[in-house]
């Protein structure tokens, strides 16, 4: 195995697309452990982290371009960016450890391609969109379009994501993420739950994105969830409306961390739990 | 197959080595400069017997590889105490006993040092979410959680 740490985005295209087998090191958390397990073996390890702007945090169009190596701690001590989307903030903080905060990205865990991936519901529900380069140039994909199931993404070969765009918070908006795990802290979604939603000035939902993570071979972006709230204040008709459109839209399978009617309830549980908090903010509440 | 040449800072010393691309940080520690204070529990980044920081970043270096350290700071275990003079988290470990085997000492100084940097009056349930990658099999946690508290305390007092 060979090692190369690029200063360039050209010069990480050109290493990645000119050997077969070469794996993108961002954070490293996913990476090493498929390494040690000997799950993969690449013949070359591609650094991404020195290349410029890759470890950066910048204001863009009023939204924020996160770039690919920036770990969840950094976004976590960001003030702006915690200001416009708590909701994805605290859902990339989710994942592991203080240590593994302290290394692991956004286009990690989404590059991972984990049906149960923290951050991505987030993502999603926020409109975020990755900027992927490669042999053929530079291209933005939805963020949605990028898993296509467990492990699998729609890069092509020598494409890496170099950075994650999360768009402009519309006035009077807010975001959430909600998981379930069987316990306080460092365990896999059973289920995850990602809405971000606008508010007029009657508190009605002008515009809401609802995602659902775990239960289904990728992050699924639920539209009837979003159009049962639209026009609506969030009273408990509302509330009990998106739970409905979410339970059914879930295609959960059972295994050892949950079965598929609890799958289906708590996504349901948790879609009308964060649309609250996402209310709450998207009306100025700071927590 | 060459071995790649890396320097870096590790505990306030410029310090060079060669490692193979697949050694993690922490086999060049312990295997490369003899640095055996951090230990390998788990190699999966799970349970934090491994902790070091990088440029003041608290990471399992189980998951970052030796070449990684080019142009970083690390600081070990071996980096905690000035000399003979053991750290204020050091002390208090041994004068509560807030370990028993000690497997996971290392790694849950390095990482209650790195919370009192960034927050020298934690609440208890902040040091518990904090230390939450740092398994312990014998105390039960309740001793290093006090441990961590009093000594937060005891800095607080003298600075």
């Amino acid at each position: 195995m060979r090692f190369e740490a690029p200063r360039s985005v050209e010069e990480a295209v050109t290493a990645l697309a000119g050997q077969t087998g070469a794996h993108v090191l961002a954070g490293g958390t996913d990476l090493l452990v498929k390494l040690r397990s000997e799950m993969i073996e690449p013949e070359l390890i591609v650094d991404i982290k020195r290349i410029k702007g890759v470890r950066e945090i910048a204001a863009e169009k009023g939204g924020w371009r996160i770039g690919a190596a920036v770990s969840g701690a950094e976004m976590g001590e960001h003030a702006g960016l915690v200001a416009d989307w708590p909701g994805v903030v605290e859902a990339a903080g989710l994942i592991g450890s203080t240590q593994v905060q302290g290394r692991a990205t956004l286009a990690g865990n989404l590059c991972n391609a984990s049906p149960a991936a923290d951050s991505v519901p987030a993502m999603v529900a926020a409109g975020a969109v990755a900027r992927i380069v490669g042999p053929e140039g530079t291209r933005d994909l939805a963020v949605i379009d990028v898993p296509k199931g467990p492990g699998k993404t729609a890069l092509a070969r020598g494409e890496f994501i170099v950075s994650i765009f999360l768009p402009a918070k519309a006035p009077r908006s807010g975001d959430a993420y909600l998981r379930f795990i069987p316990r306080t802290e460092m365990d896999i979604a059973v289920v995850g739950c990602g809405i971000s939603l606008s508010l007029d000035e009657a508190d009605r939902v002008t515009a809401a994105r609802v995602a659902l993570g775990a239960v289904g071979p990728k992050v699924i972006l639920v539209e009837a969830a979003a159009e049962a709230i639209k026009r609506r204040v969030l009273d408990e008709a509302a509330l009990a409306d998106l739970a409905a459109a979410c339970s059914k839209a879930a295609t959960p399978i059972d295994d050892k961390r949950g079965t598929v009617d609890f799958r289906r309830h708590v996504a349901g549980v948790l879609a009308r739990r964060a649309a609250v908090i996402a209310a709450a903010r998207a009306k100025g509440d700071k927590a | 197959m060459s071995r790649i040449h890396v320097t870096t800072t590790i505990n306030g010393d410029a310090t060079e080595f060669l490692c193979e691309a697949e050694a993690t940080l922490l086999d060049v520690l312990r295997d490369e400069l003899g640095l055996t204070g951090t230990k390998e529990g788990c190699g999966t980044g799970d349970c934090g017997a491994c902790s070091v920081t990088v440029d003041g970043r608290l990471v399992c270096s189980c998951l970052m590889l030796g070449a990684e350290a080019e142009g970083r700071e690390i600081t070990t275990i071996e980096g905690m105490a000035t000399g003979e003079r053991l750290h204020p988290l050091q002390k208090k470990f041994i004068e509560m006993a807030a370990l028993q085997c000690g497997i996971c000492t290392p790694g849950i100084l390095v990482a209650a040092k790195s919370l009192l940097e960034r927050n020298p009056d934690p609440s208890e349930e902040e040091v518990r979410y904090w230390l939450a990658g740092n398994l312990c099999r014998c105390t039960g946690y309740d001793k290093i959680i006090r441990a961590v508290m009093e000594t937060a305390a005891d800095m607080r007092r003298a600075s």
